[in-house]
Parts: C-alpha cells; structure tokens; sequence
C-alpha cells in the first residue's frame, strides 16, 4: 500500500501543453514535462495527422492513452482510414464522460488537420466537455499563466516558424512560473 | 474468475469502476481537477409567433475563463432548441443524447418532434440521477401543438411559462423579463427584449460575459443567430504585437 502511494506522488506529472493553429496548414502543439522515460506513451501520434496530449495524474494519462490508442486501431480496421480530429475529439469526449461520476483525473488537448487541411483544436477538462478554438487551448497546471501568454503573444494567421517561436515563448514563461512543470518542452508542428 | 482486461463497447451508461480509487485518492490529499462549467445567463420567451432562445457565450473553469466564445444553444430537433447551464459536459453530453433519441423517435413515428417529448425524456434522465447530472435547460421549440417553453431543474422538476431564465445571471435576466415583457411581442421586440436581458446578465453577473446568442424558432423556420451582439470587444490592442526573432537559440 505504501509503494503504491509513493509511485503514485512521484508520477504525479503535472504538465503544461498548448497547441496553437493559425496558418490553414500547420498546429503545433508544445508540451513540457518533467524528465520521464514515459513521454513518448503521454503524446499519441494516433494519425498522421491528428495527436493528442494528455496532462493531469500519470496513471490515468497512461491509462487513457492506451485506450485510446486501442479504439483507435479498431477504427482504422473497422473503415480502412485514419480517423479525423473532430472525431477523435468526440471519442475522447465520450470515453472521460463515461466516468462522468469517477473522473480520469486528465485534461486531454487534441490538435490535427481535418478535411481540406484545416486545423483543429481543442481541449476538455477531465469529464469531456469540450472546448473549441479558433485560437488556442492551454491545459495542465500552469494552464492559469498559459491563458495569460497566449492572449497576449497570440497572433492570427502565423507561419509554422512564427507559431513555432510564439508558441516555445509562451510556454516557456508560463512554465517558469510553475514549481510543477518545468524542465522544457516538445514542440510538434503538424 | 478474471475479467477480460478488453475495452470492448459498452452497453451506455456511466461506468463507476474508478470512484473507490478517487475516493481513496482524495483522502491521501490528491486535488480532483475541475469541471469546466456555464456559469451562464440562459434566456427564452415566448412571442407571437414562436420562441426566442438567447445564451451568453462565456465559459468558466473555477475563476478563469476557459471559453471566450462557447456555444451554449444547443440543437435537438430541426424545431427545437436547448440552453444548457450548469457542468458544461453534462449540459452538452444531456441534450446530444436526447436529440439522437429524437431523431430515432422522428424516424419511428414519421412525425415531427414535439417539444413536450423532449421534455419528458430530459426530466426522466436527469431525475433518475438525482440532481447529479448537473444540468439546468431552457428548451423551447414550436410544434404541430404550438410554440412551447419550458425549464428543467438538475433535479428533474420543469416549468412551464411564457419567460424564463436560467443560470448565475438569472435574477439580473429575470428583473429585464418582469419589466419589459408583455404578450404578443414582434419578433424584432422579442429579439431586442432577449438581447437586453442577456446583456443585463453578462454586465452584472461574473459567471456570465462575453457575446449573446439568440436562437428564434416559428413554425416551419428557425434562425440561429451566433453571436448576435457582441458587447465586449478587445480592445486596445497593441500593434506591433510580439515579434520573436526565428531560431532564439535555446
């Protein structure tokens, strides 16, 4: 009982990410984390052009994403195609309000290109209700001084390089402002 | 005997398996994350010839807002219309489950959908969960019967009446409604009434701000006007902006 507790603290990674889209052909998404080796698990490249990040306990964030990843690959056997990031985001929203009364304690924040390479982005506070953006969607721990820098540095209509640096920029000082998230961050450009 | 650790398809329903867990883990002093919620000012009234349905668009998580420019007008039926306030995801997750039990019903029966069936199917749900699914609705829509408004309480409990407000900013919408309301409203008068009410709850109550939405259902049409007004434009915005040079090493 004890071990179980002390893992549980310890995996408590408390992430910020924030994925911004501007340009009609790029979302970047940008996640920082502590030092883990598993990363790679929290940030599901599910398609080519559709991923998602979950933020919030680790157990559960592993949890979902295994999931996730499952429903996923029935849906590619299923209709022999990639699923499209509107959906993908109804998936997730169904699946966290399913434990509506017993939460995933887990902010998801999904971002892909649907039809005609549009972005697409959104987030969901841990039961599913989703939010749309036209703009961007923060979550995590830092999320509070995230809002605070996005509003700010946010512009319409960037180029992936641009995005690429506002984004870094904004998370990174949100970050620094945080005693629970820090050590960098991943910058996906999709 | 083991279960199968599969995810297969549910039958629907919630799924309790993690409460015991989350219980423990809120005694050993683990926070449970927030829920996103419409702190809201949620209007509807009825007029001539049908009912208008009006919304704020701000959505809270705590004390920031999350959702500058959220929808909370939900579709049910090509004729009817919910505003949902409360836990956002219940309000969304209620009317999307009840607006595909419509549609089914719609396909069985061939008919249009009447307002009072919605009805009945949101204040059994939300009855049988007593008070838990946390949604607070104005339906109102216009059928073969007549134009019809209602409320449906968390607990299940619904009225019937010519106005109505739901929400935090219900007591700021409601003194507009009691003022200004009187039978056989145009459809510019009620538009406006509406309008005003929701502004009067965006102005005066923290829960609620940003644009107003207004949804106007008559017979045979319905207009969704996103986004209506919008009172609160950001202002004094700077210029120049901030301009990263590309590639700051790192």
């Amino acid at each position: 009982m004890f071990i179980s507790l002390s893992t549980m603290e310890a995996l408590w990674w408390p992430w910020s990410e924030r994925i911004a889209s501007p340009s009609p052909v790029t979302a970047a998404s940008a996640f920082s984390f502590r030092p883990s080796p598993l990363i790679s698990r929290e940030f599901t490249r599910s398609t080519k052009r559709s991923s998602s990040a979950l933020s919030g306990l680790a157990t559960d964030a592993q949890t979902l994403y295994q999931r996730l990843v499952f429903r996923h690959k029935l849906y590619q056997l299923r209709e022999e195609r990639n699923m499209k990031p509107e959906t993908f985001a109804s998936l997730v929203s169904a699946i966290l309000y399913e434990k509506r009364f017993g939460p995933y304690f887990c902010q998801p924040v999904i971002a892909g290109l649907g039809d005609d390479n549009k972005p697409f982005i959104c987030t969901m506070d841990s039961i599913g209700a989703k939010e749309l953006a036209k703009d961007f969607v923060v979550a995590g721990t830092a999320s509070e001084s995230l809002y605070g820098a996005c509003e700010a540095m946010f512009k319409p209509d960037m180029e992936a390089e641009e995005l690429f640096e506002t984004i870094s920029q904004a998370l990174l000082s949100s970050v620094d402002r945080d005693c629970l998230s820090g050590w960098g961050g991943h910058v996906y450009v999709v | 005997m083991s279960k199968a650790a599969v995810d297969v398809p549910m039958k629907g329903g919630f799924s309790f398996d993690l409460c015991r867990r989350n219980e423990m883990l809120s005694k050993k002093g683990v926070q449970p994350p927030s829920f996103l919620k419409t702190g809201t000012t949620i209007v509807g009234l009825i007029f001539q010839d049908g009912v208008i349905l009006g919304a704020d668009t701000r959505a809270t998580e705590g004390p920031i807002v999350a959702d500058k420019n959220c929808e909370k007008i939900h579709y049910m039926a090509p004729n009817i219309y919910c505003c949902g306030a409360g836990t956002a995801a219940d309000t969304e997750a209620v009317t999307d489950m009840v607006s595909s039990q419509l549609q089914l019903h719609r396909y069985h029966t061939g008919r249009e959908s009447r307002v009072v069936t919605a009805l009945t199917l949101l204040k059994s749900h939300l009855f049988s969960y007593q008070g838990y699914v946390q949604a607070a609705l104005v339906l109102g829509g216009v059928d073969v019967t007549g134009p019809h408004l209602h409320t449906i309480y968390p607990h299940g409990s619904t009225d019937t009446l010519p106005f109505a407000t739901m929400g935090s900013g219900s007591l700021a919408a409601m003194a507009v409604f009691e003022s200004k309301y009187h039978e056989g409203l145009t459809r510019d008068g009620g538009v406006r009434l509406v309008t005003e009410a929701i502004c009067s709850g965006i102005f005066n109550d923290l829960g609620s701000g940003s644009n107003v939405d207004v949804c106007v259902i008559t017979k045979g049409q319905t207009e969704y006007l996103r986004n209506h007004q919008l009172p609160n434009p950001r202002t004094y915005i700077n210029e120049k902006g901030y301009a990263f040079s590309k590639k700051t090493g790192l």
